[in-house]
């Protein structure tokens, strides 16, 4: 492994070659907004929310995928990352039905911090409003479709660390669902192992812990984290 | 059988089949197909038999002769003469006295016909796709033995880096360096796949060459498989293709038991084996990472590349994707070398391309041209311009990916380059014609819709962006959309381009910046003064629109 020095909004930055632009940007305090990479998990680069410029590149650049280079010059912020950014909160927004002030994860949500940070105080789009229920036939938790960003973290953790591969997308497009199993109540699911894992790496409030409240859902963000370095490492650490 | 046989079975089909006094070729394409040309095929071989010629007279099925709209269409080598519009009632005629039928029969002197050269469609309409004898003694599969017996892998390779061939699927990658790319590669274990995924609305190039003609297809394969040193080949057909995947399966079967494809190949120590793969109705399915992940098993969904699928395609191994028409140039290609392919088209885009002309049109069906030949050209002297007394308004090439292309640049020759210069592209070959009678707001919103059902979800600019769009523009048909609604419709077109993950969602506005481009006072004139100047739109409270 060799370090490799790049330039990352204008400030000299240092990794391991492998590591992709978006771990090394973190690690040197530069925060990328994303949605559907959360480290410990496979990156699918596809919320197109941590896209970047790359001096020499036509194209934008998902940051959770793009190996580092020597030499790259890599910028995170820029009018036009920034507009993009915000139209694609914004079409979430009005993809399904967000509404914060009856949530679980109000205030301690990543879509509502993604919102605050681009600086999206109104949606201009109109809302779709699609007829979505909620499954809560599980004892200990709940899945509420209106919530969902279709990130599919919960079906990465349920099958790359917890190995059960309870969670999948069915029908595509905007009719794209979470599943449970082959679509079953996730209460009657035969592979489900109630974990939790799916609950704690949602960005939203879209999987949840029952009996709680609005706004009384936190969700633990080092918990993936902690599973992760046990297994590779076998230090049991927060 | 060995190399020798092949050339001896040759001589010896010619041979029969000029020892015919009348040999009937009978379109049994699908356009003809469902205007009845089975029942025409069935009455002839009948009318065969009754008359006594049998072994005198001979009737087989073939692919595709081009005119779509004048079918069934029958040939015969009596007379060397095409028949149009024939039905059960002209079966006695067309066996024995063909000339007796001359209402019917279609001027093949006619601009449709000598404009046009046949490179890929060479054998549609002149062999039987369900018999591998006419394929061979059309000279099939001899290609496949000069690669192996004259050129090896590095000549063929050679052969096809200097024909100039670009990729057919629509993005027109050239087809030797992505071949080279993949022979490079190290490992044992490659793939080759043959993209028969065709579902561009309108089109239909792959569909007609693999009920055609599926041995070219086949040995097309074969031959890339040997210059990059793969043994295992897939073609992916999309499931609505039923008759292509039948006949495809039977030229897979006779294919093996003549040795041309599977274990010792023209008994050499080449192998190669080829398996279809169904698709299950995914328009995304024909982008290359989409379809390897349906090959595999897996959700038909694009990733991010690189990797490319030259260096990690099926199951991480190296793979060589290409569309039918790509392969279906190979033969041909490595029959008479690189130089013979390069000599005809444009100085960046060589060969011949097969369009499917359809829409306002007078003559429908499938056509080739060479590159760079203009589009006047192929939309007036081959299609026969546009019917009904109507005004030409538009021409959309490439499909949901495509543009539309007013009638001030009829004149741009069709390549590569010239088509992208003015807001389209090339595609895989589906031609609409638009009229007068049609309106661009609401084509634009005919390919958003496309889009949107085919988006496959994954990635949030695709899914929920197409959505956003079609909704807009579909406000605008319905008179409702204001200027405000135009300027966040472009906002999402821009974002669409630059962010979407894939190629579909990359490229799903070109519709509506297309028309943009050239017909904004007709977007204007819906969301200004809720009037559709086509007359299609149904506006409130100016019910039909005004003319």
């Amino acid at each position: 492994m060799s370090v490799v020095t790049l330039e990352i909004d204008g400030k000299v930055c240092t990794g391991v070659s492998g590591e992709t632009v978006f771990d090394v940007a973190w690690n040197n305090g530069v925060k990328i907004p994303r949605l559907c990479h959360i480290g410990g998990l496979p990156n699918i680069g596809a919320c197109r929310l941590c896209l970047v410029e790359v001096e020499g590149q036509k194209k934008l650049l998902p940051a959770c995928i793009t190996p580092v280079q020597e030499g790259m010059v890599v910028r995170t912020w820029s009018e036009k990352l920034i507009a993009h950014r915000r139209l694609i909160v914004e079409l979430l927004f009005a993809e399904r039905n967000h509404v914060c002030s009856v949530c679980v994860v109000n205030r301690n949500c990543e879509l509502q911090d993604l919102a605050v940070e681009l600086g999206l105080d109104h949606i201009r789009l109109r809302y779709q409003f699609p007829k979505l229920v909620a499954d809560t036939s599980h004892e200990r938790f709940g899945l509420d479709h209106n919530r969902c960003v279709l990130c599919t973290r919960c079906v990465r953790v349920c099958d790359e660390v917890e190995g059960a591969h309870t969670w999948d997308v069915s029908r595509r497009g905007a009719l794209s669902q979470i599943i449970a199993d082959l679509g079953e109540p996730w209460g009657e699911s035969d592979t489900c192992t109630s974990c939790g894992k799916c609950v704690q790496v949602c960005p939203t409030g879209a999987l949840f812990e029952k009996g709680k409240a609005v706004s009384e859902m936190r969700k633990d963000r080092g918990f993936l984290k902690y599973i992760v370095t046990a297994r590779e490492k076998g230090q049991w650490i927060r | 059988m060995t190399v020798e046989e092949l050339f001896d079975q040759q001589a010896a089909e010619v041979e029969r089949q000029n020892a015919l006094e009348n040999r009937i070729y009978c379109c049994t394409a699908a356009g003809c197909v469902s205007c009845g040309s089975e029942a025409v095929r069935k009455a002839i071989g009948e009318e065969i038999k009754s008359q006594g010629l049998t072994g005198k007279v001979e009737v087989c099925g073939t692919g595709c002769m081009g005119l779509c709209s004048k079918g069934p269409l029958v040939r015969t080598s009596k007379d060397d003469a095409l028949y149009g519009g024939v039905d059960v009632s002209n079966a006695a005629a067309l066996v024995s006295a063909p000339e007796t039928l001359a209402p019917l029969r279609i001027d093949t002197s006619a601009p449709f016909f000598i404009k046009q050269k046949k490179i890929v469609l060479g054998n549609s309409g002149r062999v039987d796709p369900e018999k591998i004898m006419d394929y061979i003694a059309a000279g099939g599969y001899q290609a496949l033995a000069r690669a192996c017996t004259e050129l090896g892998p590095a000549g063929t390779l050679d052969e096809v880096k200097k024909s100039g061939l670009r990729g057919r699927g629509g993005a027109g990658y050239p087809t030797g360096l992505k071949w080279e790319l993949v022979a490079r590669q190290p490992g044992d274990v490659k793939y080759v796949v043959c993209n028969a995924d065709e579902g561009d609305p309108g089109a239909f190039m792959d569909r007609s060459v693999l009920e055609g003609d599926p041995h070219r297809v086949l040995e097309g394969m074969a031959i890339a498989a040997y210059a990059v040193g793969a043994q295992q080949g897939y073609i992916y057909v999309r499931g609505e293709y039923a008759l292509a995947i039948q006949r495809l399966q039977l030229a897979i079967r006779q294919a093996e038991r003549e040795r041309l494809l599977g274990n010792r190949i023209l008994d050499s120590a080449f192998q190669f084996r080829v398996d279809l793969r169904i698709g299950a109705g995914a328009f995304v399915c024909g982008e290359e990472t989409a379809l390897l992940a349906s090959i595999e098993g897996r959700r038909g969904q694009p990733r991010p590349r690189p990797p490319y699928p030259p260096e990690a395609g099926l199951w991480g191994k190296p793979t060589l994707i290409n569309n039918v028409e790509t392969f279906a140039n190979i033969p041909p290609l490595i029959q008479n070398g690189g130089e013979w392919f390069a000599s005809t088209g444009t100085a960046t885009s060589k060969g011949t391309k097969v369009f499917a002309l359809a829409g306002k049109i007078a003559n429908t069906g499938l056509i080739e041209v060479p590159m760079g030949t203009p589009l006047r050209e192929i939309l007036f002297d081959i299609g026969g311009g546009v019917p009904g007394g109507l005004e030409f308004k538009a021409a959309q090439t490439g499909g949901p990916s495509g543009g539309c292309i007013p009638a001030e640049f009829l004149d741009t020759p069709v390549d590569y380059e010239s088509l992208a210069r003015i807001g389209s592209i090339m595609g895989s070959g589906g031609l609409i014609v638009m009229d007068s009678s049609s309106c661009m707001v609401d084509v634009a919103r005919f390919f958003m819709e496309f889009c949107m059902d085919e988006s496959c979800g994954k990635c949030i600019p695709c899914r929920a962006g197409t959505v956003q769009m079609h909704d807009i523009l579909l406000r605008m048909t319905k008179g409702e959309a204001s200027s405000r609604d135009m300027a966040i419709l472009e906002e999402l077109c821009t974002l669409l381009r630059e962010t979407s993950l894939c190629g579909l969602g990359q490229t799903a506005p070109n519709p509506v910046v297309s028309t943009l481009r050239y017909f904004r006072p007709e977007y204007e004139m819906h969301i200004r003064d809720h009037r559709c100047p086509a007359g299609l739109c149904e506006m409130k409270g100016n019910e039909g629109g005004a003319r």
